[in-house]
């Protein structure tokens, strides 16, 4: 079973499907827009869809690590950055949502909305520190760092991954509805835990 | 020191009344609605762009979902439920001149958390709702205290059509067409005692048939509360039916109150009981976060809230993904018919 799955992600059609998954929610969200899909509200679709595909693929990026060493499968770690460069595409695209959709790009609007909500101050400094991993993501630039201090850079991820839920949960705080959150909240506290046993140590 | 330069340079801010325009009809700037060309082609080239990324076979396969999914045509019945005509309202404010918002969305898209806090949980669950038999309690500080039975209240006056804005607090808004009478039909039939200042709507609260009872995002059962003036307002609509049909459940059948003027969430679903009191009810709102409710709660683009702006609202249906957000009214554009009501008082204080 595990040779098949190696052999699997071998094969030299796993990235190019790796891709397409990982577009596959923009496909769907530019479909349903231009189809009137997504409901009443399309623009609050649309900003909570890219939000969620955001907290999805961050999740999936952290789990690459803990599953290719507890299931014997080395071929996982290639897709690693794959899925970290579309947790940052799809934050991007959220980003960039609302305050096309929302705010309509008025800077006066945003810096008024921020500073009314803070969870979106929480959201975007996530973004911000998400912005310089996405741009040290080419092999050239750990050379250019040195392994150690660019593994030290990406450790900034748990704080990405710690804005995030946040983010998410105090936007949740206002309907006092928690659960999604704390499935998102549940899945990163797992993956966390499981590299800091195997920091200290233990198997 | 630096502040006092400030406030002495600036005049100080009139309060919120006092700053109202006077006609209660503000328009948006013409130059700010998208031209409907404009959000078609933004519509055409989002569909090449959904054409070329899924395929076209996808795309025509969405093309039809689509057309399911629209607006059901002038006259017919959109919900298929029982018809309940309205004569057109003739009283000022009681057909407001915008387009109506679709039954699909006005249906689908909605807030009643005794189903569940998502906006689409309603039309999904209220299914198990039961509303017959129907009985309302009239009750408390009046005359003539009476048990009405469903029938008797649909009878109690001929009904109307009223094409009213509603705002949510959330900064969403639609255009729905109602069907009841104004409260104070009822009101005048229960013949209210002088010590009688405000009014207490109670809704259902049936953990058997409303999954979010059992949650604790409330407390239960639901409670709104008008003053006596305001339900009085022949604005003030006891609602039945919209769109020419009764009221579907997740739209708070078989009888709610609508007032126009307020956020959404003072319009009480499903009633079973009106309460006649001498003091200031407590809504559930408002005992839940009072700081961030009060108990007027009246739409108003000058007292945001504390958690986000007030000034403007999407307009649910308005040209789809790409519409600009539309300014606020004062008093969701009722300022002329209700205005008076609030003479004197500082909105944002009472707010």
């Amino acid at each position: 079973m595990n040779l098949f799955v190696r052999s699997a992600l071998r094969h030299r059609s796993a990235k190019p499907i790796a891709w397409l998954v990982g577009l596959l929610p923009l496909v769907w969200l530019v479909w349903g827009a231009a189809y009137d899909a997504l409901g009443a509200n399309p623009a609050e679709y649309v900003i909570r869809a890219t939000g969620d595909w955001t907290l999805r693929l961050l999740c999936l990026t952290l789990a690459i690590t803990p599953l290719r060493v507890s299931l014997g499968l080395p071929e996982l770690a290639k897709f690693r950055r794959l899925f970290g460069l579309f947790t940052y595409f799809y934050v991007v695209l959220h980003l960039l949502c609302y305050s096309w959709l929302d705010m309509g790009f008025e800077l006066e609007d945003i810096a008024h909305d921020i500073a009314k909500r803070p969870f979106i101050w929480v959201g975007f400094s996530a973004f911000v520190l998400l912005t310089p991993l996405a741009a040290t993501s080419f092999n050239a630039a750990i050379r250019w760092l040195g392994a150690k201090r660019w593994q030290h850079l990406h450790k900034a991820v748990y704080g990405v991954a710690a804005l995030a839920v946040l983010h998410f949960f105090w936007m949740r705080a206002g309907k006092n509805n928690f659960a999604e959150v704390a499935v998102y909240g549940g899945v990163l506290a797992v993956l966390l835990g499981w590299r800091m046993r195997r920091a200290m140590g233990r198997p | 020191m630096p502040r006092n330069v400030l406030r002495k340079q600036h005049p100080m801010r009139p309060n919120a009344y006092t700053a109202f325009s006077d006609s209660g009809f503000t328009h948006p700037v013409s130059s700010e609605i998208t031209p409907q060309s404009v959000y078609l082609q933004r519509r055409d080239w989002l569909k090449q762009l959904a054409a070329g990324a899924a395929g076209v076979s996808m795309a025509a396969w969405a093309g039809r979902e689509a057309m399911a999914q629209g607006a059901a045509p002038a006259g017919a019945r959109p919900g298929k439920l029982a018809p309940l005509a309205g004569a057109p309202s003739r009283i000022s404010g009681g057909s407001v001149m915008e387009k109506i918002t679709s039954y699909t969305d006005a249906s689908t898209y909605n807030n009643y958390y005794e189903f569940g806090t998502d906006k689409a949980d309603p039309a999904q669950y209220a299914h198990t709702l039961q509303t017959k038999p129907w009985t309302v309690e009239v009750e408390g500080l009046v005359k003539k205290p009476t048990r009405f039975d469903l029938d008797d209240l649909l009878k109690l006056s001929p009904m109307e059509e009223r094409i009213y804005r509603l705002r949510c607090v959330e900064g969403w808004s639609m255009v729905i067409p109602w069907v009841g009478y104004s409260l104070a039909e009822l009101i005048k039939r229960v013949e209210p005692l002088g010590s009688a200042k405000y009014i207490e709507f109670h809704t259902l609260a049936d953990p058997k048939t409303m999954p979010g009872v059992r949650s604790r995002v409330l407390d239960w059962p639901y409670v709104e509360g008008l003053r006596l003036d305001e339900a009085m307002h022949p604005l003030t609509l006891l609602s039945f039916g919209m769109y020419g049909e009764v009221l579907p459940n997740q739209n708070g059948a078989p009888v709610r109150l609508v007032v126009p003027w307020k956020y959404g969430f003072k319009s009480a679903k499903s009633l079973v009981k009106i309460r006649f009191v001498d003091k200031q009810p407590v809504n559930s709102w408002g005992r839940s976060a009072p700081q961030e409710y009060g108990f007027y709660s009246n739409v108003n683009p000058l007292v945001d809230h504390p958690r986000w702006s007030q000034a403007a609202e999407r307009r649910i249906g308005e040209d789809g993904l790409f519409a600009k957000k539309r300014k606020t009214l004062m008093l969701n554009g009722y300022e002329a018919q209700v205005g008076q009501l609030y003479a004197g008082m500082d909105l944002k204080k009472f707010f």
